[in-house]
């Protein structure tokens, strides 16, 4: 992950509440296996709708996506951040998000800012009337604020979230500077949590008698 | 000192590490793999070169893209087929056991891992997709994950994890005839709405649950995840036991006895505390089908399209093609959908079994019954569920994820109205265009034989 510090853009209006990841990415789009190209997939099938928000060519160069309570809730698919990022968004704002889209939004870069309901509301009346209105995220205060308008909202981000941004460190090194201590912990925990070994064989076939 | 709740039992006994602020390092016990959230994942350790730490502890199956008719029949979809064979190739790099398509123990992942027994009460058991919240009906900690966070259980298995906040939802007094798990976690969802759960771990509890079987269990934890909860937990009893007996995935025999001794223990303290309680009269609840875009936007099956509260109604009630007032036994469904890790089970096919035997599918119907696993279709197939299915006028189907999302071949047509029994009722859902109501299996047999939404006959 790339370490991000400021994001600065200009914002579209997403005004929909539960905006769910079938409909950031459908799941036509999920047979890929690869982590590219998901932009054209974003929204695919709101975007027939020539009236759509996104079609607007007042917010074709927009970067921060403003949206409705409940954004990326539903399916955990990841599908829906790469899809958001390979867009060129950088950062979503909404009043609440889904708990496992936050999640993926936070290893892949992808700013999730969560602000008071009235403060979004608030957002989307300065962006819809004017589109070109410059907003700045600052991962480091945990800020956003539109700095022509004097306008400044603080977010939450934990220390660490906001760490493993201002770095862009990779989760998985980070765990394994301390595989010791996963080795120790295995070494009592294994004998009560059962593993899968000698359940199958290795066609995946119940090697003892099934009694069910 | 007060007392524990059960997901901080298990919570506890899966510290690795604490790091300094929110996040804990938490080992996982089994890891559930399928080919949609996975190949990246896979690709990721690759390029760093590392290995999958316990594939001892992973579980791959496939079921969102295998097509459900004849096993015979090659995957006409060249992207679908190949995810599945990326699958393949993967487990067969990295060691890990595979149910691939046709396989015996093939089936949808939330069916299979309870169902071979290898879901066990007190484990962490993670997958990547959001319904894992399933496996929680067993007194484990499931919740799902993205695909970067499947990368870093393969390779450490462990997931950095913030702690959830707890939450009671206990279901008092007793569930009327005809009202089924399907219809009370419908009726939680009602209440809760679709961010309710946001932050929490839910723990069914009260004489209501107590009262469900396994599967009824299942089905109400699998859609936690519909109320925003990050899981959704029952605590161990003799059902819990008596289920998972004999199952491939335990301990036999006097073995077995000893690790249900300690399986006993993993319930809630009568003096925990929650930080959030709710308290439901499960005596109070009716069949109930959803009729807008989310699943909280529920109303009775038997009662009419109700008025819009707010904006996101309206969207709801346009895309869905509705009118407030209008009853739905007047409302005609034009695919029946019975199937998905909600309702796929021995248990929900026997239910729709029992409306469906010695009628007939109305003429603007088309019903399919897609079993959860090859396990469960062998299991009906010895009940003979499949013949009165087939006599019925009903598609007997091989297992998968099938109508639940649009990923196969079985989908909506734009502007085709269905009874799902599925979880989730998003616009597009079950293909683009597609008009989806969640129901219960009795409810969805109903509806297929009276081609309008319906209540089994003893229950109307
Ligand atoms: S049946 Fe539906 S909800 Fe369940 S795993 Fe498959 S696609 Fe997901």
């Amino acid at each position: 992950m790339k370490p991000v510090h400021v994001v600065e853009g200009t914002g579209v209006p997403l005004n929909r509440s539960d905006v769910d990841t079938d409909q950031i990415i459908p799941s036509d789009w999920l047979k890929r296996v690869e982590r590219t190209g998901f932009g054209r997939g974003l929204f695919s099938e709101w975007r027939d709708d020539t009236t759509f928000v996104l079609n607007d060519p007042n917010y074709a160069s927009a970067s921060i996506l403003v949206a409705g309570p409940r954004f990326g809730t539903g399916s955990s698919r990841e599908h829906a951040v790469w899809a958001l990022m390979d867009y060129g968004f950088t950062a979503v704002v909404a009043p609440s998000f889904g708990d496992i889209f936050k999640n993926n939004s936070s290893k892949q870069g992808l700013l999730t800012v969560e602000i008071d309901e009235v403060d979004v509301t608030s957002l989307m009346n300065i962006i819809s009337e004017n589109p070109n209105t410059l907003i700045t995220i600052d991962v480091a205060n945990a800020t956003i604020e539109i700095a022509a308008l004097g306008w400044s909202r603080h977010f939450e981000l934990s220390r660490n979230t906001r760490e493993r941004l201002l770095n862009g460190w990779d989760d998985i090194g980070l765990t394994l500077r301390h595989e010791s201590e996963i080795t120790t912990f295995e070494s009592h925990h294994d004998l009560e949590a059962l593993s899968l070994r000698g359940i199958f064989d290795a066609g995946g076939h119940v090697v003892h008698y099934d009694q069910s | 000192m007060a007392g524990v709740t059960l997901f901080e039992k298990i919570w506890k006994s899966h510290v690795v590490a604490s790091n300094d602020d929110a996040l804990t390092t938490l080992y996982v016990d089994l890891h559930l793999v399928h080919e949609v959230t996975s190949p990246q994942a896979f690709d990721g350790l690759r390029l760093n070169g590392r290995r999958v730490r316990r594939p001892d502890r992973t579980l791959a199956t496939a079921d969102h893209n295998v097509p459900t008719d004849a096993l015979t029949a090659p995957i006409a979809d060249p992207i679908s087929r190949r995810q599945l064979e990326v699958l393949n190739e993967n487990c067969q790099e990295f060691g890990i056991t595979l149910f691939p398509r046709g396989h015996e123990n093939q089936g949808i992942v939330h069916v299979i891992g309870p169902e071979l027994g290898v879901s066990q009460p007190g484990m962490v058991i993670v997958c990547g997709d959001s319904h894992t919240s399933t496996h929680g009906a067993f007194g484990a900690l499931a919740f799902g994950i993205g695909t970067s966070e499947v990368e870093h259980v393969l390779a450490t298995q462990t997931v950095p994890q913030s702690k959830p906040r707890t939450m009671a939802v206990t279901l008092t007094g007793s569930a009327p005839a005809g009202v089924t798990a399907k219809d009370l976690v419908l009726g939680i969802i009602g209440r809760l709405g679709t961010g309710g759960g946001a932050g929490y771990v839910m723990e069914y509890r009260g004489p209501a649950i107590s009262q469900l079987s396994m599967e009824g269990r299942m089905t109400l934890c699998n859609m936690s995840i519909e109320a925003g909860a990050r899981a959704g937990l029952v605590g161990v009893d003799e059902t819990t036991i008596d289920y998972l007996r004999g199952k491939p995935g335990v301990p036999q025999g006097p073995a077995f006895d000893e690790i249900a001794e300690k399986w006993r223990r993993l319930i809630s303290d009568d003096d925990a505390v929650f930080d959030h309680e709710v308290v439901i009269d499960a005596s109070q609840l009716v069949p109930l089908l959803t009729w807008g875009t989310n699943p909280a936007q529920v109303a009775e099956v038997s009662g009419v399209v109700p008025e819009p509260r707010d904006d996101a109604d309206r969207r709801s009630l346009t895309y869905m093609q509705l009118t407030p007032g209008v009853r739905f036994s007047d409302i005609p469904v034009d695919v029946v959908f019975i199937g998905s890790c909600t309702n796929s089970r021995i248990e929900d096919l026997r239910a729709a079994a029992d409306v469906a035997a010695g009628h007939h599918v109305a003429a603007n119907v088309r019903a399919l019954v897609v079993p959860g696993s090859h396990r469960v279709k062998k299991q009906a197939e010895s009940e003979g569920l499949d013949l009165i299915f087939r006599e019925a006028g009903f598609e007997w189907r091989e297992p998968g994820c099938s109508m639940c999302l649009g990923m196969n071949p079985d989908q909506l047509s734009p502007g085709q109205r269905s009874a799902s029994t599925s979880n989730r009722n998003f616009e597009g859902r079950q293909g683009r265009g597609g008009l989806t109501h969640l129901v219960s299996p009795a409810v969805a047999a109903a509806t297929a034989l009276a081609g309008t939404f319906a209540l089994p006959k003893d229950a109307s």
